[in-house]
């Protein structure tokens, strides 16, 4: 039963999907919905699942290099490392973010106190 | 028309005698941020008074106005109490103010001791001075069991790292100099300060001096580290002080 699965058909909806994901990006740049600093791990690894879905024997190459017995594995540890290294690049994103605010929250605290003396002068 | 103007002058020179700024961070301390403030009042010295009010909930920063002599800065977002104190060195700096000192809003300081912890950042003995309740053996201060462990860690710590024993690294009780301002505006930990920003000073050649002070016991409230706060303290706190360790001198803004 199992040689009648046309295993063709994974190929064509993995290219599809990779494709549409890169597209996806792409008009979320275009759009203005993220910055281009921020995307570039997205597209980079767009870029990686549509080699990967064209090249059939890609993920066996990779899983043998590695020493992966079971093909579909090596897929996976690829997946996780995108999602790895996109989280990792948000929490530095947050820590600087979070950083910035506190110099504004300072800054205008500090404003803020001047003004006031400044009115207070004046009257 | 030519004496009003020495006049003016010699106005402005007064004014600018007072060159100590006692920073008094507050988090929710309406119960006890006036006694704080008019303790130091009653010192009868120049000092000007800088309450940071970190975004409270409660009457802190009404109370604290209340007090013609105090100098409040209301922060528009719950900071920290590293936050708070860096926006009052921020604060002692663009204003010129030769030092600063750092005093709890919580009424665990007394004022009495301010002098006492000043003495050697204006004599150039050092740069900046952390009043200790545990350089005497006959301190009466009781702490609960995890802090005292807590302290003893850090000690350690500083020990490797800075090559110094600091018997009080949770004090928040400091006096710094001129160039120890400069120098915090820019480096200085938001949360839970007090242990990094030893090693940070330490590890930038800043002379730390210790200076043996009575605490009281907490009159309002309970420490704000409590439950679950207390292993993500000591995890942060010894993180940071080991990353601190680990940077290089140049990292920080001089």
């Amino acid at each position: 039963m199992l040689n009648s699965v046309d295993t063709d058909r994974i190929q064509y909806f993995a290219i599809a999907g990779s494709i549409l994901l890169m597209i996806f990006i792409v008009e979320l740049i275009r759009r203005k919905k993220i910055k281009e600093q921020y995307s570039l791990l997205w597209l980079f690894f767009s870029v990686v699942f549509i080699i990967l879905a064209f090249w059939r024997n890609g993920i066996e190459v990779i899983s043998d290099f590695i020493g992966i017995s079971y093909a579909p594995a090596a897929f996976l540890l690829i997946l996780v490392m995108a999602i790895f290294l996109v989280l990792i690049q948000y929490s530095i994103l947050i820590s600087k973010l979070s950083e910035d605010i506190k110099v504004l929250v300072q800054e205008i605290a500090l404003l803020k106190e001047k003004v006031e003396n400044q009115k207070n002068k004046d009257k | 028309m030519f004496f009003f103007f020495i006049m003016h002058n010699v106005k402005k020179r007064s004014f600018e005698l007072t060159n100590t700024l006692i920073i008094v961070p507050g988090y929710n301390e309406a119960k006890s941020i006036g006694d704080v403030i008019n303790n130091i009042l009653e010192q009868k010295q120049n000092y000007d008074i800088l309450v940071i009010n970190d975004c409270s909930n409660d009457e802190t920063s009404q109370i604290a106005r209340r007090i013609a002599k105090c100098k409040v800065i209301d922060l528009p977002i719950n900071l920290g109490v590293g936050g708070a104190v860096q926006t009052g060195f921020k604060y002692a700096y663009n204003n010129g103010y030769s030092y600063a000192v750092q005093f709890d809003g919580d009424g665990q300081h007394n004022a009495s001791e301010i002098g006492k912890i000043l003495t050697p950042v204006q004599n150039n003995e050092a740069d900046v001075v952390i009043g200790s309740r545990f350089l005497t053996k006959e301190t009466s201060y009781r702490s609960t069991f995890a802090r005292r462990k807590g302290i003893y860690i850090f000690r350690i710590l500083n020990l490797l790292f800075i090559k110094q024993i600091i018997t009080d690294n949770t004090s928040g009780f400091r006096a710094y100099n001129k160039k120890a301002i400069k120098f915090l505006t820019y480096n200085y930990p938001q949360d839970y300060p007090e242990p990094e920003s030893v090693v940070i000073l330490g590890r930038n050649d800043f002379v730390i001096k210790e200076i043996s002070v009575k605490m009281n016991e907490r009159k309002n409230g309970r420490s704000s580290i409590n439950g679950l706060k207390i292993p993500y303290y000591m995890f942060k706190v010894l993180l940071s002080v080991i990353m601190t360790s680990l940077r290089k001198r140049n990292n920080y803004v001089k």
